[in-house]
């Protein structure tokens, strides 16, 4: 409860803020005392309206109202409808709106609200309207629906838009009272008034929106030209754009339907609708030059624009463009060029990363001259920004590392925050990893700013690289001393990084070891214990005389744990001391994704999903963080489960019903190396009955190499509470094998009295068919990427590579054919190689996994497509295991 | 792929050191008061140093696209999504600015906009509900603030006729700006 508003912040502000506000000093109990007034016999118009004034600018302040307070102000503020004062009663709408009564109170308002709607006054119709629907509830709109209806089509726009708005909300929650206006909104959609023709066509799209046959028909009666209203284009142009995405584009010329409309609203008068076309063209997906071409035209005429909010939207959407099409924007880029000089720093930016995105080879030079004048006066996020466009011009023209390098390293000696150093730090570290060449001076420039930096985070980053590539440089020396200085002159964390820094010189480069061993036994007298600790630890490793340093000492200063610490962390906290040791092998190497902060997504309002099922479906097909735990856990809480070893891979929900069925019910399969269990999630959707004894018979259609061990039933399902049942199948050790089953599901149902929740004796046996279930190739893969695919390739064994070709018959394109292809593998694509570039002859897709067990597995899938769509497949496996290399093979063989 | 309707997230009235005049949020995208707070205080320093006087600016701050133009000693704020139609945004942010300059006869300072604060909320009211655009024409807007035309079971009065003078007044102020 904010009461902290009155004295304490008043007193702050500037003397002559006193004669400024009407409102100086105002305090929340005064203004409810004032509010007294309303209760008046004879009612003062402009004092009442004052107050509800003081009122609204409390709340608007941030300041809130008890349940009591807001009760009484509703109450008394009713009372006002007596007064026939025009401005009062406005502000009385306003206020009922701010206060948003509870549904209880409403009902002492619907009755001046009705009166209102049905007045001589249109402005009083209208916001009677918009008031009435924004605080009732369902049950009192069908008394009102009526009216609503025809002010739909009444002849002043003022209130046949209210009416309108009030239908686009209302839909969120009654989507059948507002469907019954569809007559109605069409009438309106013709309407001369420009934004009730807008409010029209967009209810009229959202009552449409899941029925595309119907919005395909909408948009085209609409293009041929009946839409005055400008907002009403853009929203006709998003819709269009919408039918476009989801029709097939017209084989035989290639034209896409619907593009002339699009181009035709290139030459609108209104800039708003000429730039909602032209975003609309450049987003087509698989947009072709041709069709670029006059979109692009016409957003480079308002990049010359002499208003701000042209320039930038016009250079935002050319930036979007310059990813996917750069050639097309080149065009434009002396008019970007004077961009870069623009008051408006956002405009500034985005011409600058446009341009370093189209630049060639040749203008590179010049452009980083143009940006180090332009650095030092923006502002740190959109120095971030310039900088990563750095990151990706610097991969794109290698050769041209040294002056982007030199760039780099001059702002990162300038002033800045920590995300802009990190992130050129990390832009840094990238083009170390990426250019070979550029290895040497990246370290140098990184060891001049360790000198000098604030950030330990960036520090010890940056320490571990320096024994991570330091040693294997021409001259190792030279950076001791860097190292060293941190141990003197930094905080612990530091100083802890700079001596496993040095050991790590001292393991590889040998000429260097005593003088190491040296400083190492300095760190002994340091005042932190991990420090001190380190030390011990790499003394101990490294002295044993210079020549035997053990594999093991190696192994432990430069390997690193591949399993992410998180689930490290967890497995060592549930690890008990016992006989057998802690093994690293059994900690799950699956990384959990972050938490994504959701942006508020329409959810759907489907009863009886647990937040599992939701969390996957956010997730996007990706085990969710929470979920593969919450599975092992779950699996691992069932005795007759124990026994089956480590969870190797959860799959995916997959649905058994359509939706809205009686029953709905989805699976997941839970792989283990010699079993398979399904975990069937059961919701009984039907009020009126009680389900007992539930279980799902799975016959076998063809699972050879399956015997069912467990069947766990339900023992009871009653209305919306979902539950469990499992079926376990036993199969060969460690083998891909593959199965499919018919399920039914069966149980014993007894009749439920809804409104007591009391079921009866007597019940009878029914079955409920549900859809086939598979356990195919993919199950047995884990989805899990290498860094470097070319490295993690190398490095293994040349004897397990198997290599064979295939041929994929006739495929629309590339693309199709490399996702059916890793959809079957169930790996997941490195570096990108799943995206083939439109129009692509031939394409290499990177795929990494790990199968049943853990073995490592890596695909090169090469395919190559000729005129006639006939697509050719190179499939080259390398696996640690060269069995499973054969698997792979076998898979798609028999795919 | 989903398809929306332009959609305002929030509307911001500041004045000179950033603190509230009016404001109206139609997004639950600021579920706090210190969420709205820390958002206004981002915009406001983000754009104090630029000059949108004569020509409405725009950036893009935390995500959201905002288009702004200051007169005086007030900082009109108009806020999207990232993904919305810019264009859009300025036109409703040109509505509402023209809109309290004819309701205010073209004396838009902090001062007059607080003595006249029903006139600003109700301007809010007319120009956008729920996130969105209800109108974007400030001489509809303004008339529908002040009630005109409303006033027709009314006999005619002094009321009508100070209000008749203030219109004739208002037409002669802005062609004198034209």
């Amino acid at each position: 409860m904010a009461l902290s508003q009155p004295a304490a912040k008043k007193d702050d502000d500037r003397e002559d803020d006193a004669e400024y506000s009407p409102f100086y000093g105002i305090e929340k109990g005064a203004v409810l005392q004032e509010a007294r007034v309303f209760n008046d016999s004879q009612l003062d118009a402009r004092r009442c309206a004052q107050v509800i004034t003081k009122l609204l600018y409390l709340i608007n302040q941030g300041e809130t109202f008890t349940k009591m307070e807001a009760t009484e102000v509703f109450f008394s503020v009713t009372k006002l409808f007596q007064s026939k004062d025009i401005g009062l009663r406005r502000m009385v709408y306003l206020v009922i709106k701010e206060i948003s009564p509870s549904s209880d109170e409403v009902i002492i308002v619907t009755s001046s609200l009705m009166k209102d709607m049905n007045s001589k006054t249109d402005l009083y119709r209208a916001n009677a309207i918009r008031v009435l629907c924004r605080i009732t509830e369902g049950g009192l709109l069908g008394q009102i629906e009526r009216y609503l209806k025809q002010a739909v089509v009444d002849k002043n726009p003022v209130v046949s838009s209210a009416a309108l708005v009030s239908g686009i909300h209302l839909l969120q929650t009654n989507v059948d009272i507002v469907k019954r206006w569809s007559n109605e909104v069409q009438e309106a959609v013709q309407s001369k008034a420009p934004l009730v023709q807008f409010h029209a066509l967009a209810l009229l799209h959202q009552i449409r929106q899941n029925d595309r046959l119907a919005v395909s028909k909408l948009v085209s009666s609409l293009t041929r030209g009946s839409v005055r209203s400008p907002l009403a284009q853009c929203l006709l142009i998003r819709y269009t754009s919408q039918v476009i995405a989801e029709s097939a584009p017209n084989t035989q010329t290639g034209d896409r339907p619907y593009y002339d409309y699009l181009e035709g609203c290139l030459r609108h008068k209104n800039e708003m609708v000429i730039f909602e076309a032209a975003r609309a063209v450049t987003e087509l997906k698989d947009v072709t030059s041709r069709e670029l071409t006059p979109a692009i035209t016409v957003l480079q005429l308002f990049l010359s624009s002499s208003k701000p909010v042209l320039r930038f939207a016009a250079v935002r959407t050319l930036n979007k463009v310059a990813m996917t099409h750069p050639l097309a924007v080149t065009n434009c880029n002396i008019d970007i060029e004077s961009l870069i000089a623009d008051q408006n720093r956002s405009i500034a930016t985005l011409a600058i990363t446009t341009l370093l995105k189209t630049g060639n080879e040749s203008s590179v030079d010049r452009l980083m001259k143009q940006i180090t004048n332009f650095m030092s006066d923006i502002a740190d996020e959109f120095k971030i920004v310039v900088v990563e466009a750095i990151r990706s011009l610097c991969l794109k023209f290698p050769q041209k590392y040294r002056s982007l390098m030199n760039f780099l390293s001059n702002i990162l000696r300038e002033e800045g925050g920590f995300d802009y150093k990190k992130a050129i730090v990390d832009t840094i570290l990238i083009l170390i990893r990426e250019i070979p060449e550029a290895k040497e001076g990246g370290l140098s420039h990184l060891c001049e700013f360790i000198e000098d930096c604030e950030f330990t985070y960036l520090s010890t980053q940056i320490l571990h690289l320096l024994g991570k590539e330091g040693p294997k440089t021409v001259d190792p020396s030279k950076y001791i001393r860097y190292i060293y200085n941190r141990v003197i002159l930094e905080n612990a964390t530091v100083r802890a990084s700079a001596v496993s820094a040095l050991a790590k010189f001292g393991v590889v480069v040998e000429s260097l070891r005593p003088r190491i061993l040296v400083l190492l036994r300095r760190c002994l007298f340091d005042t932190d214990d991990e420090v001190r600790d380190r030390a011990t630890l790499y003394l101990n490793l490294l002295g044993n005389g210079p020549e035997n340093v053990s594999e093991s000492a190696q192994s432990l200063i430069f390997e690193r744990l591949d399993v992410p610490l998180a689930n490290l962390e967890a497995s060592l906290q549930s690890y008990e001391p016992s006989e057998r040791p802690f093994d690293v092998a059994a900690v799950s190497t699956e990384v959990k994704p972050q938490p994504f902060t959701e942006k508020k997504a329409p959810t759907s309002k489907k009863a009886g999903k647990d937040t599992n099922q939701k969390a996957t479906a956010n997730g996007g097909g990706l085990p969710g963080h929470k979920t593969s735990d919450s599975y092992e856990r779950l699996l691992n809480s069932i005795p007759e489960f124990a026994g089956f070893g480590k969870l190797f891979k959860s799959s995916p929900i997959v649905e058994l019903t359509e939706a809205e069925t009686e029953y709905s019910v989805d699976v997941i399969k839970h792989i283990y190396s010699g079993h398979v269990v399904f975990q069937f999630n059961c919701t009984n959707t039907i009020a009126e009955y009680l389900l007992e004894n539930v279980t799902v018979v799975m016959e076998a259609i063809d699972a050879e190499d399956f015997g069912e061990v467990v069947s766990k039933p339900l023992v009871s399902m009653p209305y919306g509470a979902p539950g469990k049942v499992f079926v376990a199948f036993q199969k060969p050790e460690g083998a891909c094998s593959l199965a499919k089953f018919a399920n039914t599901l069966r149980f014993y149902v007894k009749a439920v009295d809804p409104s007591t929740g009391e079921s009866e004796e007597e019940g009878y046996e029914d079955e409920y068919q549900l859809e086939d279930s598979e356990v195919t190739a993919a199950d047995y893969i884990l989805k899990i990427g290498v860094s470097n695919f070319r490295n993690a390739w190398e490095s293994m064994d040349p004897d397990s590579e198997r290599v064979d070709e295939y041929g994929l018959g006739v495929r629309e394109n590339l693309q199709e054919a490399v996702r059916a292809v890793s959809t079957i593998l169930g790996m997941q694509p490195c570096e990108a190689t799943e995206v083939v570039p439109p129009n692509a002859r031939s394409h290499t897709c990177l795929l990494s996994g790990k199968f049943l067990g853990g073995v490592q597995v890596l695909v090169r899938l090469s395919v190559g497509i000729e005129a006639q769509k006939q697509v050719a497949m190179k499939l080259m496996v390398r696996s640690e295991d060269p069995a499973v290399s054969d698997i792979i093979h076998e898979i798609i063989g028999n795919a | 792929m989903e398809v929306s309707t332009p959609l305002i997230k929030n509307i911001l009235l500041l004045d000179g050191e950033g603190k509230r005049v009016a404001v109206k949020y139609f997004s639950d995208d600021w579920p706090t008061l210190n969420a709205k707070l820390a958002f206004e205080k981002s915009v406001f320093t983000k754009t104090q140093k630029t000059s949108a006087r004569t020509e409405a600016e725009i950036g893009m701050f935390d995500g959201y696209i905002v288009v702004y133009k200051f007169v005086s000693d007030l900082h009109f704020y108009v806020s999207g999504g990232e993904d919305e139609n810019e264009l859009i945004l300025a036109t409703v942010l040109q509505g509402f600015f023209d809109a309290v300059a004819l309701l205010l006869r073209n004396n838009v300072e902090k001062k007059t906009v607080l003595e006249n604060l029903d006139l600003i909320l109700l301007c809010l009211d007319e120009l956008v509900d729920g996130g969105i655009i209800l109108e974007s024409d400030a001489n509809v807007i303004a008339s529908r603030v002040a009630m005109r035309g409303a006033d027709a079971d009314v006999p005619l009065s002094e009321q009508t006729i100070s209000q008749a003078l203030a219109t004739a007044k208002e037409h002669l102020a802005r062609s004198l700006l034209k």
